[in-house]
């Protein structure tokens, strides 16, 4: 394989698997604070939407990009509103924003069908960049990839050797330890899922104004029952996030490059879905589900003084 | 040695609905000195000591803290005077570290925040004996060193009055006397320790004053030096007590249950019982000793039905009743006396006459055809409620408006009435007053005189010491040895508690 080809999968990879990359780390923290929010999908078709209007409207995608981002944060109080506050079952709530935000977009986008943007983000990061192998190119192109891979060394750094990641796993783990020592159990999880909706909103925004800058309906393709797999298979680890998402960046891309080699274009497009199929059978029997570590309090509402 | 009073509670008073918890209580606390708060479980220890940590606040009443009045709306407001408690249930995070633990609450720094707490972590360990290793992982810790690590929260958080409610109630008898010395060395460093309990022994080994109640009024202030046991159970209770229980005569007879290497997993799919054997026989008592969650539970559901067992086999007179459903064996006479006598023994909401025939409303001569006999269910029940002495108002109110004790004969009556071949009772007197528990143990002690097998489990050591004829130390999933009361001291078995077989035990003495 000539290293022209390598440079391609891993540009394609680090392209497809940067919206997958910002939503699973968003869904990380949240579920980190023992707030399972499914409805990564509606949060990202909602900034999908919401981005690519802005963008479209104003001429600028940057604008585009922050409202996208803010879009998934206001969507995503309805879920924390309802599982903290009303401590309604999580898996109901996440649901039906999922439908909530793709019904949004369905109707907000209909202007948009087939439109283009005019403007969309190239590169605007020193030159010098450039010179790094193999990513050096895409860091220059696609400042939000870049963005992508630096948070994930961030997150990882705060959740794992800050007295915030202590607090936010805490909270997760055993919300009546942390509240005990004067924590505001409610407080972190309603931060830890609005930011969840943040990086959801920008991975949909993304995907609307930089990866496909044009619109159609259902850009988000199930992306965000894939970031769910994510997650669970990067064992709720910022840096595992990282290369899991460029794997399964690595497997859609692939589908250009085995095109016309005998394998029929949809068995290679259906892979990224089988893997996130096979991952949540296997991570929802509830045996491997705590030996893997998942945060003891996912989905358990808090109340204080119970349990 | 004891030094100023710096604490004190005057005319307290705290009524729930129905109940008045705490009536006028007095009570205060010196410099230095530990100070034991003595009670039946009921008698308003935990409210009083509620309403000192914030958790409550008092009708009447007054609280001064060196000699001014303060108002404690919260235990935030107690924590910034100083006032630190450590609750039965430990508040920790099971995955994460010791150093974590602490520097949850108590780390400055944003960064590194781990090296913010480990020094003082250690500081503590050598000043008090309060030794842990600040990178171990909470799960990997024994009740006690997790007892440890919330004393030292405590630190942390400035505490100089230390409330510890029923500390040992989880420990080994070597690991209360570790706290025992902890706490006395915390004294010597000036701290005032409020040690609730209900244990007549902890009172004259580390109390300097006792204060006693009783159906929420205080009875006594008095110095241990000057009491004695006899005089504090007096007052606790507020008559003689006896302790002793009558054993009456008894033959044992064949095996009734058999059991035979025996593996059975936990909720986690980890084997929570580990190749365990035995037999009871009739009129025997077989007890099981050791700290909770080393597979006692597991066991219990083994051999009621509520928990598959993996491999091996249990035997009822003769009939292999491996993984039999919970009904068939209550048909074949094995009753069940549960842990969770609440969550598991009854339906609360049910009443009290329904929850005597639970498991029975089948049967003659209970129903009529389709339907149940009310007629008959309702005498039967009220000639239970008085052979049993159980206080209600009536067989008509739900169960659950009866007290705990109540609670426990109700469901003692309606397991024993069938004269059942085997018992399985589980923890049957945990957090019962004086009078129930007495009652309770006379009561099992005559059922196995009266031919039936007992199979007792209970992490009173008194209590196993008592009533079993053999008895089983449960360490891990595995018997440590099986042996008679009186063959091995209380320190002993506390070593096998802890994970000592019996051969070693014995080969080191």
């Amino acid at each position: 394989m000539n290293v022209q080809i390598l440079n391609f999968i891993i540009y394609q990879a680090m392209k497809s698997g940067t919206p997958l990359l910002l939503a699973t780390l968003g869904e990380i923290y949240a579920e980190r604070a023992g707030i399972l929010n499914l409805g990564i999908e509606g949060m990202m078709a909602f900034g999908a939407v919401v981005g690519f209007g802005v963008a479209y409207t104003t001429g600028n995608p940057w604008l585009g990009l922050l409202l996208g981002a803010l879009a998934g944060a206001l969507i995503s109080l309805i879920h924390a509103f309802f599982s903290i506050s009303l401590r309604v079952n999580q898996v109901v709530s996440g649901l039906a924003l999922v439908i909530l935000g793709l019904g949004i977009h369905s109707v907000m986008g209909k202007p948009y069908v087939g439109q283009k943007l005019s403007n969309t983000i190239t590169g605007i990061i020193s030159p010098s960049l450039a010179q790094i192998p193999v990513v050096g190119s895409i860091i220059v192109q696609d400042p939000i990839a870049f963005l992508g891979l630096a948070l994930s060394v961030v997150l990882w750094y705060v959740l794992f050797k800050t007295k915030y990641g202590i607090i936010l796993r805490s909270v997760g783990e055993n919300p009546a330890a942390a509240d005990a020592l004067g924590i505001n159990v409610y407080k972190v999880r309603y931060l830890a899922t609005i930011f969840g909706g943040l990086m959801a909103g920008l991975a949909g925004a993304y995907l609307s104004i930089i990866f496909r800058p044009s619109w159609t309906e259902g850009i988000t393709a199930g992306m965000g029952w894939i970031a769910i797999a994510l997650t669970i298979f990067s064992l709720w680890n910022p840096i595992h996030a990282l290369w899991a998402s460029y794997f399964f960046g690595a497997i859609s891309a692939s589908q250009y490059l085995l095109q016309g080699k005998g394998i029929p274009v949809d068995i290679l497009g259906m892979m990224p879905y089988i893997f996130t199929l096979v991952i949540v059978v296997i991570a929802s029997l509830a045996q491997l589900k705590k030996r893997i570590g998942a945060p003891e309090a996912l989905a358990v509402p808090y109340v204080r003084g119970q349990s | 040695m004891a030094g100023k009073v710096i604490l004190e509670m005057r005319g307290i008073v705290k009524r729930f609905p129905g109940v008045v918890a705490n009536d006028h209580i007095d009570f205060d606390l010196r410099e230095g000195e530990i100070h034991a708060l003595l009670g039946e479980n009921g008698a308003g220890k935990t409210t009083l000591m509620n309403i000192l940590y914030g958790i409550h606040q008092p009708d009447e009443g007054e609280i001064l803290i060196d000699g001014r009045p303060v108002k404690l709306r919260s235990p935030r407001d107690a924590i910034a005077l100083g006032i630190g408690m450590v609750h039965q249930h430990f508040k920790l995070v099971e995955k994460h570290t010791v150093a974590e633990n602490v520097a949850l609450g108590y780390a400055r720094r944003v960064f590194k925040p781990l090296e913010d707490v480990k020094g003082k972590i250690l500081e503590y360990g050598e000043r008090y004996g309060l030794r842990v290793d600040p990178d171990a992982y909470v799960w990997q810790l024994s009740a006690g060193e997790k007892q440890r690590v919330e004393i030292i929260k405590a630190l942390f958080a400035g505490a100089r009055i230390l409330i510890l409610d029923e500390p040992t109630s989880v420990l080994t008898p070597q690991e209360s006397e570790e706290l025992f010395h902890i706490v006395k060395k915390m004294r010597e460093d000036g701290k005032s320790i409020i040690f609730i309990t209900h244990k007549l022994r902890e009172v004259m080994e580390v109390g300097d004053r006792a204060t006693v109640l009783r159906k929420g009024k205080k009875v006594a202030t008095l110095e241990v030096s000057k009491t004695n046991p006899r005089e504090l159970a007096r007052l606790m209770v507020g008559r003689e007590v006896l302790f002793e229980i009558e054993r009456p005569e008894k033959e044992i007879g064949e095996v009734v249950l058999r059991v035979e290497d025996l593996w059975v997993l936990n909720d986690k799919g980890l084997p929570a019982v580990r190749g365990v054997s035995f037999e009871i026989r009739k009129g025997e008592i077989f007890g099981i000793a050791g700290v909770a969650g080393n597979g006692q539970r597991e066991l219990v559901e083994a051999l009621t039905g509520l928990r598959r067992v993996e491999k091996g086999r249990i035997i009822l007179m003769g009939r292999d009743v491996t993984n039999a459903d919970p009904g068939t064996l209550f048909a074949l006479g094995v009753s069940h006396i549960p842990e969770e006598r609440i969550k598991m023994g009854i339906v609360p909401n049910l009443t009290v006459m329904e929850n005597m025939i639970l498991k029975m409303e089948w049967r003659q001569p209970f129903r009529k055809g389709l339907f149940l006999d009310f007629d008959t269910i309702q005498s039967y029940s009220e000639e239970r409620v008085r052979e049993f002495d159980i206080y209600t108002p009536s067989v008509r109110v739900p169960a659950r408006t009866l007290s705990g004790g109540n609670i426990q004969k109700l469901i003692l009556a309606r397991e024993i009435s069938v004269s059942p071949k085997v018992i399985i009772a589980a923890h049957p007197t945990y957090g019962l007053d004086v009078a129930a528990t007495e009652y309770i143990r006379n009561r099992l002690a005559k059922e196995a005189a009266g031919g039936a097998a007992i199979f007792l489990i209970s992490e009173e050591l008194d209590e196993i010491f008592q009533l079993s004829d053999r008895f089983a130390v449960m360490f891990n999933g595995e018997f440590m040895g099986v042996v008679r009361p009186g063959e091995l001291t209380r320190e002993e078995v506390g070593l096998m508690m802890m994970g000592k077989r019996l051969e070693e035990v014995r080969g080191g003495a």
